[in-house]
């Protein structure tokens, strides 16, 4: 599926050197007397560059590396990792990890993931699209889509610019199992911040796309058209009365609700007993017309990876069936304390594809954001959400939040300076519809989410 | 030659030489300002949980960063191989930015005579492996052994040394040792299946040997378990918060988070040259109670948020923002002052070598007030008395911001009474800060634990005030 020719990319080549030096690492902590180690080194290399009220802001070259080794002696672990990637400094954080591994303590659960698990050879998902710009062509791509937003609406009065940026690089991971991957990847993305209004009456808001393949980013032209129509959208926002209202959140800001249900069946906090979600498996967590499935082999997509960060195999997996709970999210540590077996979760989630089957057998039409909005009825949708209000223990939620009034199915006028709390495992029981108006800007495809009733506060 | 020109320079065949012709070499175009950033740290951490110590880890980084400005345009690049042709490299990559002709003259450097906000200590090795490992046990048996209640701990101990060496095309040429220590206790505590998570910790721009202070006659690692299990009982019992707009009353020290939010990131020079503050074009206008006097201070001996000198060069100042609650001026690094006329504040600074300098706070907070802590309670009908906070977030356009208490009490005729769950708080910073009605006489700043993230970079920072009432805030709580 990758087109690039492997001799010709210097990058490619680089990589393969790479998987020679991680192979050393790795020898060089065995005779250093470690009885585990994973390594794991990557590389990234990019242009990045602003644009702002059609002149040059900034041109960044960028070039980063990194590499971070893991041992295991005994039982008990240490962890180095350096930036600097010199034959030195490489064997110092070797000797460093494996004298912290002198001080830390035996612990039972922890070790490589067990080898029977492990991904032997990468699989390409063809992630890999690097695009060579010179930094003027860079430039005017970025230019452009400033330039679209400044032009389509006279209440734009100033700019915090546009920005491109095209990134390549790889990542190598090998451990003492023997095993020994990598792959390349690239991610494109083109983004532009616009104010409308003055004085004391100021809104900003954004609009941006990522891709792999820098040919699939939307047009700069239309971020910026975006981004111009979502700013002058929040003007002259009010604040509501503190009352309990259906609430929708729109789709780019609903996967926010799936985060905080991943940190909530994530093994580290079930381990802890810090989730709201303790002994939820099998049990209806969501309404029965949910499902959530796990994707991770999908061509191109943003979390596509064939294996985790622990060398794990990724495989397709029900999330959630009906409603119901059908795996937590582990890393071989987590698993062992809960006894059970990992499942490739180390470093995050690979693409969630959230749906709704009420909306499928009633085809998407039904299901796009105006018809979410005839759904909602009279409320709140909410299209920004402000702090860290979210307490996974017990799952208490209360965050800052902006959007528009909505009445009888039509946006009524934006409201800000609001907050919105409840519970999430209420918030997710609650929820009435999903949409089908999916949005493909991050790891999860979820269409926004209709809950019957949150509290909000305002004046 | 100092300590830091040996590691980041000598050591790497790099002299005056050298600085200057990269410099020389980037100012043949049409350059106004040029500048080269070392820097090289060291950081370790470790981390116990369930009586044992799991983690350990050990961090190195070490880089150059050139930049070159033309105008308005920034052109960056950087090397994490320190070397004459890296340098070269890079300088060459970051001057591709400005057009052909001539810049300005490469100054001579002119060496700074070292300042002394805090030591340069190498902080790493003032305690032995053992001794850190001890550490971390006795804190949680502490914690553990304060409330039976507790069912979890996790301590974890952390400490950075960090060498930065910056010259510059206006003869700019300084170097810095910043060293930076951490512990934190997180403790979950339950009863009768309810739990609750709650941490607290410190740190300070000095050695290990600050844990074992004594504060209050008591050491303060020992302070640490016993705030984090004192706060996690309190949660424990607390009950909803109250939803709609309530009058508060914030407690003296971390509280501040509310200037850091509602004011502080509004006063950056960048925004401010851009005019995309809610604050832009305001100074020498009210644009708070003139109860508040508000600044920015990195010269606090010790503090999290110090600096001897920014990663510009530029020695770390005491910058009053608002005096008697008019606007004085603005947070500036050298690109943004230049562009406004005004002088730097030494508020350029950068997460490391591989990103771009900003205009960031160091500690920001309000002086004290006349009024008593108790009569501000006192003066509360029905409210909100916050003395914690998790976090916040602003929009600096505008100026709306949030931030989350971790610890609240209802206020009900004048009396702290029952506690309330961690809710979050929302306002327009002008708006807030004008409905500042009483400030307190005591003044306290934050225990050294503060970050702040803008632009994807972060960096520490310290916040303090005294105990202060809002007429009048947006309360997210469910009742």
């Amino acid at each position: 599926m990758t087109t690039i020719n492997k001799t010709t990319d210097p990058l490619l080549e680089q990589m393969d050197e790479v998987k020679h030096r991680v192979s050393k690492v790795l020898e060089l902590a065995k005779s250093l007397g470690a009885d585990g180690a994973e390594v794991a080194m990557s590389r990234q290399q990019g242009l990045s560059v602003g644009t702002r009220l059609g002149e040059v802001e900034n041109v960044e070259f960028t070039n980063d590396g990194a590499l971070g080794i893991t041992v295991y002696q005994q039982g008990r672990k240490g962890s180095a990792s350096t930036a600097d990637l010199s034959e030195k400094a490489l064997t110092q954080a070797v000797e460093a990890a494996i004298n912290i591994a002198k001080y830390t303590s035996v612990d039972d659960c922890s070790g490589l993931a067990d080898k029977a698990l492990l991904a032997m050879q990468n699989q390409d998902l063809d992630l890999y699209h690097p695009k060579a710009l010179t930094t003027e062509q860079a430039i005017d791509i970025a230019k452009a889509c400033e330039q679209s937003a400044l032009e389509s609406d006279k209440r734009i009065t100033n700019s915090d610019g546009a920005s491109l940026d095209c990134f390549s690089g790889f990542k190598v991971y090998g451990n003492s199992h023997g095993q020994l991957v990598g792959y390349p990847s690239s991610r494109h993305s083109l983004s532009c911040v616009v104010i409308a209004g003055s004085d004391d009456a100021m809104e900003r808001d954004y609009a941006y796309d990522v891709n792999r393949d820098f040919t699939l980013l939307d047009s700069g032209v239309d971020i910026g058209k975006k981004a111009a129509s979502e700013v002058i959208s929040r003007l002259k926002p009010q604040k509501l009365s503190t009352m309990k209202v259906p609430v929708l959140f729109r789709a780019d800001i609903a996967n926010t609700l799936w985060g905080h249900f991943i940190a909530a069946i994530s093994g580290g906090n079930l381990y802890r007993k810090s989730s709201f979600l303790l002994d939820e498996l099998g049990k209806e967590v969501f309404p029965e017309f949910l499902s959530i499935q796990e994707r991770p082999h999908i061509p191109k997509a943003l979390a596509s990876s064939a294996f985790d960060s622990e060398g794990v195999v990724t495989t397709d997996r029900d999330i959630i069936i009906d409603g119901a709970l059908q795996t937590y999210l582990l890393t071989s540590y987590s698993a062992r304390k809960l006894g059970l077996t990992t499942t490739g979760h180390a470093g995050g989630i690979h693409n969630w594809l959230v749906r709704d089957k009420n909306i499928a057998s009633r085809g998407s039409k039904e299901a796009d954001f105006d018809a979410m909005l005839k759904t909602l009825g009279t409320g709140l949708l909410v299209t920004e959400l402000m702090g860290q209000g979210v307490n996974v223990v017990n799952g208490d939620y209360s965050r800052g939040a902006a959007g528009f009034w909505v009445e009888n199915g039509e946006i009524a006028y934006p409201v800000s300076e609001i907050t919105i709390a409840g519970k999430l495992q209420t918030m997710f029981k609650g929820i009435v519809a999903v949409g089908a108006d999916f949005d493909r800007h991050g790891s999860i495809s979820t269409g926004s989410i209709l809950i019957d009733e949150v509290q909000v506060a305002g004046q | 030659m100092n300590k830091v020109e040996q590691a980041l320079l000598a050591d790497s065949h790099i002299d005056d030489a050298i600085l200057s012709t990269t410099l020389t070499s980037m100012m043949a175009r049409q350059v106004d300002f040029a500048d080269l950033y070392f820097q090289s740290s060291q950081h370790e951490s470790w981390m116990l949980e369930d009586g044992i110590v799991k983690e350990g880890s050990y961090n190195m980084e070490r880089g150059v960063g050139v930049r070159a400005i033309s105008g308005e345009k920034t052109g960056f690049a950087y090397s994490d191989d320190i070397s004459p042709l890296a340098l070269q490299q890079a300088a060459d990559a970051a001057m591709g930015i400005a057009d052909s002709g001539q810049g300005a003259q490469v100054q001579a450097f002119k060496r700074q005579a070292p300042i002394k906000i805090y030591q340069a200590i190498e902080p790493l090795g003032s305690l032995t492996q053992e001794q850190k490992i001890t550490l971390l046990h006795e804190v949680e048996a502490h914690a553990r052994q304060v409330d039976s209640r507790v069912s979890q701990v996790i301590v974890s101990l952390s400490g950075v040394y960090e060498k930065i060496l910056v010259a510059a095309s206006d003869g700019t040429y300084g170097t810095d040792i910043r060293p930076l220590v951490r512990l934190n206790c997180s403790v979950l505590v339950e009863k009768n299946g309810k739990r609750e998570r709650a941490s607290a910790g410190g740190g300070a721009r000095t050695d290990y040997s600050y844990f074992f202070e004594m504060e209050q006659g008591k050491a303060r690692y020992l302070t640490y378990a016993e705030e984090a299990v004192r706060q996690a009982l309190v949660n424990l019992v607390a009950v909803e918060a109250p939803a709609g707009a309530f009058p508060v009353v914030l407690g003296a020290g971390w509280p501040g988070v509310l200037l850091h939010e509602a004011v502080g990131h509004g006063l950056e020079g960048d925004f401010n040259r851009k005019g995309s503050s809610t604050f832009s074009g305001k100074i020498g206008s009210k644009v708070c109670s003139e109860l508040c006097t508000i600044v920015d201070d990195g010269t606090m001996a010790n503090r999290r948020g110090s600096l001897n000198i920014d990663d510009e060069g530029v020695p770390g100042q005491y910058n009053v923002l608002i005096e008697k609650g008019i606007l004085q001026g603005y947070m500036q690094d050298k690109h943004n002052a230049s562009l406004m006329g005004v002088k730097p504040t030494g508020n350029g600074r950068r997460e490391s070598y591989a990103h771009l300098p900003m205009p960031r706070m160091t500690n920001t907070y309000m002086l004290a007030g006349e009024s008593s802590p108790e009569d501000i309670i006192k003066s509360v009908k029905k409210g909100i008395y916050a003395p914690n906070f998790a976090g916040g977030q602003v929009d600096i356009t505008s100026g709306k911001f949030v931030f989350t208490s971790s610890e609240a009490y209802l206020i009900e005729n004048g009396e702290i009474t029952t506690p309330v769950k961690g809710a979050t708080l929302i306002g327009s910073g002008p708006e807030a800060m004008k409905n500042v009605s009483m400030v307190g006489n005591d003044l306290k700043l934050d225990a050294g634990v503060g970050v702040c993230g803008k632009d994807g970079q972060s960096v520490p920072v310290g916040v303090g005030q005294p105990t202060l009432k809002i007429d009048e805030m947006t309360i997210g709580g469910t009742q």
